[in-house]
């Protein structure tokens, strides 16, 4: 019997396209699409299922390389596909890939209402804080003083902070991680994947070719324990080269305090469900050569259980047939008032 | 005073007043009316631009034109026989459209020194007090004193008295026409059923307008207009944009796909999507979007997932759908895009109507991009060519233009409704896995029609990628192989042309087949052509009306039908497109008429050039 013949499960391997993959050697989007391919398998939804939407840009070309359904649309709009794809077929897996200029950019605006609406969607945000297909312009990620080649004198453009952005749009699922720590951006995905609502994850990602090391202080061993700090749900915020530092809030005001002199239990204890303090932490984007520089965090920085708008819609659905009864298209033709000559 | 009753072929009254004076209800009460005695009719309601313009300001009059007859009705009127006007800025605003020795029904009470300053007519310049309307019949009512005097014992605030002002309208040119009253009194109740109070107000006044005209003592006259002899059956009124919002419900229905409408909202597109919320029971998915891209994105991300998709504007909002059109193109998705036109370009005039977007449909795009397009021609054909571009882009996975515009989308007239078993089947099968072992899927392997097959995302072994990147042959992969390039844009020309293959032959709705002239239209010229060209031949002109609804592929013996005519004629609310793409196409020497005033041809315009060219 067919329908008892047990499906073998699947591989990464089997989320790989024949496709050529044309990313530049030592591009960050090498190690992103692996851990994606890698977890896959393990979220129990059948490939079929599965949709990746992207617009243009580097990143864009990875619906091209997962043996998926896929759609590789205009610049700015997976966003917008994505979610007419989710409101007509709320059952399917519908993830989108996106880059700083993609969804920052000229998909801004529907990138807030994706998040407003909270299509249940994940979102991968490959931020290289540069465009890379056009050959090296800044992005509206970019650090001001950027110096690219439309900013030969540095850009004057202050960058959006873009998880301090998504949250601004309520949304619902807010993470940060990065190309680098595999295992991180790993469970980050899982963890989006299960979410129900829009999953924002934000990924680092290097462009090695035209914004070498633009996190290198957060991915490189030698820097990587001063310079960021791995958040996780009930546990105090700690960091440092021998985990030997924490954040403690003074009023509103976090401060880092060494452990030596101050108790585990008297730190910020992150929790996910808390929007102030989400609000902090997405705000932790002090340049490390700054003043009173914070660690810049990563991981889950905030979840939220909010109806989808999918769901509401279906649930007007229903709720129309039940009050009028399924629509009788003779009646429509019909309208209210009719004659007869 | 008794008076004399006069039989009349046809009638045109428009109803002006302030837009707060209920002014479209008037009109479509006495349309529905007319209607259910059995005269065929057509109408158009002319509104502000403002939503609530400064009362008694020429930016404020809101009119309602109703043509009825007892013989066929095409158009809502080239002049009007009877205007009613409720203040002196209506009056001002219309009285260009009164013929000569047309009827004048004037509210006295909006002429007082307050709405002549409004009007901006110097107090000593009362139109009913000097001689400017001499050469109309003028008939002056105080509607507003008469209503409150009706309404005396009613314990109604006299500003709640004034909103009944309407219904004595109404009542009185339901006398001057020997129509009953029973229809607005049903709808009077329908519509206060929770107000009775208001039930019995608008009723009484209703019957104070229509005993008005019995016993004023004044000579009166009546008129009758007998019924039309349309063809029997059962009929119901329909605007423009409600038959376009139920032929697309009728094309989900007709296909067995879920409908879903991405759009913003503009004017005067809107009333379709207000008309799709209301069919949720339908499983009609209406989606009200960020913005115009993301109404037709949206709409893209619906048509992978396989439902009928549907993005709707008017010309602003098509221009930036520009590149997303382009991207449905090139991934071959069913996608019906509508595009009820107004006065452009820019902004232009949001309530007017135009035909100016043709050559937009035509070629807005970047890169070759031909996209099919059909254009309905009057208010109750919106369903059919909705419907129809629905079929066109299922059978064919591809985007397809549907044109309509301002002034048949807010028209309306009776339509004799079809069954739901008397339109046809709209064939759908999505694709399914039938791969051999080891056999790769094509997304883009082409049937007889040169259309791709559907797999949409949940079928198991059909996973694969679309985009708006060239594509493979067949594959779909990414390819920028030259001689691949120019054999796509080629076979997605040839794709399009086809689609002549699989809709009707021009017909002639007029004359004979060959002749002097033949008038050519398109869209919602066709009541003024139409009105035009049968005059003509009744005069004894050699000329013929041919109405192209199929705009691109055309039909396959238009070019052929364009030759067997001395001359050809293409009357156009625009500065010239139809034209341009004919004499291009067919290398006939047509002449172009063309009027650019936000205004639809009146038939007296058109006939004059037919008798021009056709002496």
């Amino acid at each position: 019997m067919e329908a008892n013949i047990l499906e073998p499960k699947l591989t990464a391997k089997d989320f790989v396209t024949d496709q050529e993959v044309r990313w530049c050697p030592g591009c960050g989007d090498y190690s992103i699409i692996k851990q994606v391919q890698t977890v896959m398998p393990d979220l129990g939804i059948p490939r079929e299922q599965i949709v990746f939407i992207s617009g243009i840009g580097c990143s864009s070309r990875f619906p091209y390389y997962m043996e998926t359904f896929g759609m590789h649309s205009i610049h700015g709009r997976a966003t917008a596909v994505a979610s007419g794809l989710k409101a007509s077929r709320p059952e399917l897996s519908v993830w989108i890939v996106t880059g700083d200029g993609d969804s920052l950019s000229i998909g801004g605006n529907h990138l807030i209402h994706l998040l407003r609406r909270n299509f249940n969607i994940n979102v991968l945000l490959f931020n290289n804080e540069i465009y890379g297909l056009t050959k090296g312009q800044y992005s509206p990620a970019s650090p001001m003083g950027s110096i690219t080649k439309s900013s030969p004198m540095g850009s004057v453009d202050h960058p959006f902070n873009p998880l301090a952005l998504c949250l601004g749009a309520d949304a619902t699922f807010v993470a940060r991680s990065m190309d680098r720590d595999p295992i991180h951006l790993r469970e980050v995905l899982k963890r989006a994947n299960a979410h129900n609502g829009t999953s924002m994850v934000e990924i680092y990602q290097n462009c090695n070719v035209f914004n070498d090391g633009a996190f290198e202080v957060f991915t490189e061993k030698a820097t990587k324990k001063i310079n960021t700090l791995m958040v996780e749900h009930g546990k105090p915020l700690i960091f440092g080269e021998n985990s030997d530092k924490g954040i403690k809030l003074d009023g509103f005001k976090p401060m880092v305090v060494n452990l030596s002199d101050v108790s585990a239990n008297d730190l910020w204890i992150h929790d996910e469900k808390d929007a102030v303090k989400a609000g902090m932490l997405v705000r932790f984007f002090d340049k490390p050569s700054s003043e009173h520089y914070l660690p810049r965090p990563f991981g889950v920085f905030y979840t939220e259980d909010r109806f989808c708008y999918e769901d509401a819609m279906m649930a007007q659905l229903q709720e129309a047939i039940s009050k009028k009864g399924k629509g009788d298209l003779d009646a429509l033709l019909k309208g209210n008032n009719t004659w007869t000559i | 005073m008794s008076a004399t009753t006069e039989i009349k072929k046809n009638v045109v009254i428009l109803f002006a007043g302030d837009s707060g004076d209920g002014i479209q209800l008037t009109g479509t009460q006495f349309s529905t009316t007319a209607a259910l005695y059995g005269n065929d009719i057509s109408t158009f309601p002319n509104f502000p631009a403002e939503i609530r313009a400064p009362q008694g300001t020429i930016a404020g009059v809101s009119g309602f034109q109703l043509h009825f007859g007892s013989e066929k009705i095409y158009t809502a009127g080239d002049a009007a026989d009877v205007l009613v006007v409720m203040n002196a800025a209506a009056l001002k605003a219309n009285l260009k459209q009164l013929k000569d020795g047309g009827i004048i029904i004037a509210n006295t009470d909006g002429f007082d020194a307050k709405n002549l300053k409004l009007a901006n007519i110097p107090a000593e310049q009362n139109p009913l007090k000097n001689s400017s309307l001499d050469k109309f019949k003028l008939f002056e009512i105080d509607v507003t004193k008469i209503t409150r005097n009706a309404l005396a014992d009613s314990g109604m605030g006299t500003k709640e008295m004034d909103r009944s002002k309407n219904m004595f309208v109404l009542g009185f040119i339901y006398w001057m026409y020997n129509r009953s009253l029973d229809n607005s009194i049903t709808f009077i109740k329908e519509q206060f059923k929770k107000r009775p109070e208001l039930i019995d107000a608008n009723i009484k006044v209703l019957k104070a307008g229509y005993n008005y005209g019995d016993t004023v003592e004044a000579p009166m006259q009546r008129f009758e207009v007998k019924p039309a002899p349309v063809e029997s059956g059962t009929y119901r009124s329909i605007m423009g944009n409600q038959a376009a919002a139920i032929g697309l419900v009728a094309a989900a229905q007709k296909s067995g796909l879920t409908l879903f409408y991405g759009t913003y909202p503009i004017t005067p597109a809107s009333d379709i999507l207000h008309e799709l919320a209301k069919n949720k029971n339908f499983g009609v998915k209406t989606f009200q979007a960020e913005d115009e891209i993301a109404a037709i994105t949206s709409s893209i991300g619906a048509a992978f997932g396989g439902a009928l998709a549907v993005t709707g504007s008017s010309g602003p909002g098509i221009a930036l759908k520009g590149e997303a059109i382009g991207l449905a193109l090139m991934m071959e998705l069913p996608l019906v895009i509508v595009n009820i036109q107004r006065g452009g370009p820019s902004t232009g005039l949001p309530t007017k109507t135009e035909q100016a977007d043709l050559m937009q449909a035509l070629h807005g795009r970047n890169g070759e991009a031909p996209v099919p397009i059909i254009a309905a021609y009057s208010p109750s054909d919106c369903f059919y060519s909705a419907f129809e571009a629905c079929r066109i882009a299922l059978e064919f996975m591809t985007p397809v233009f549907f044109l309509s515009d301002g002034y048949i989308a807010n028209g309306a007239e009776p339509w004799k409704f079809p069954a739901s078993k008397d339109l046809k089947e709209i064939k759908v099968q999505f694709a399914k896995n039938e791969l051999k072992e080891g056999e790769k899927y094509l997304p883009y392997k082409r049937d007889e029609k040169l259309s791709r097959p559907w797999a949409i995302p949940g079928t198991k072994g059909l996973e694969h990628r679309i985009g708006g990147i060239e594509k493979q042959h067949e594959t779909g992969n990414i390819s920028y192989d030259p001689e691949n390039h120019e054999f796509m844009v080629k076979l997605r020309q040839a794709k399009v042309d086809k689609i002549a293959d699989y809709i009707p032959l021009q017909t002639l709705d007029n004359g004979k087949a060959k002749g002097k002239l033949l008038v050519v239209g398109w869209g919602s010229t066709y009541g003024s052509i139409k009105t035009a060209v049968n005059e003509a031949i009744e005069e004894g002109y050699d000329v013929a009306h041919a109405h192209i609804k199929y705009l691109n592929p055309f039909p396959k013996n238009l070019g052929e039908m364009l030759k067997s005519y001395d001359k050809v004629l293409i009357p156009e609310i625009n500065n010239g497109q139809l034209v341009k793409v004919i004499r291009d196409k067919y290398f006939v020497d047509a002449e172009g008429l063309n009027k650019i005033q936000g205004l639809p041809f009146t038939s007296a315009e058109i006939k004059n050039k037919i008798k021009e060219l056709a002496k």
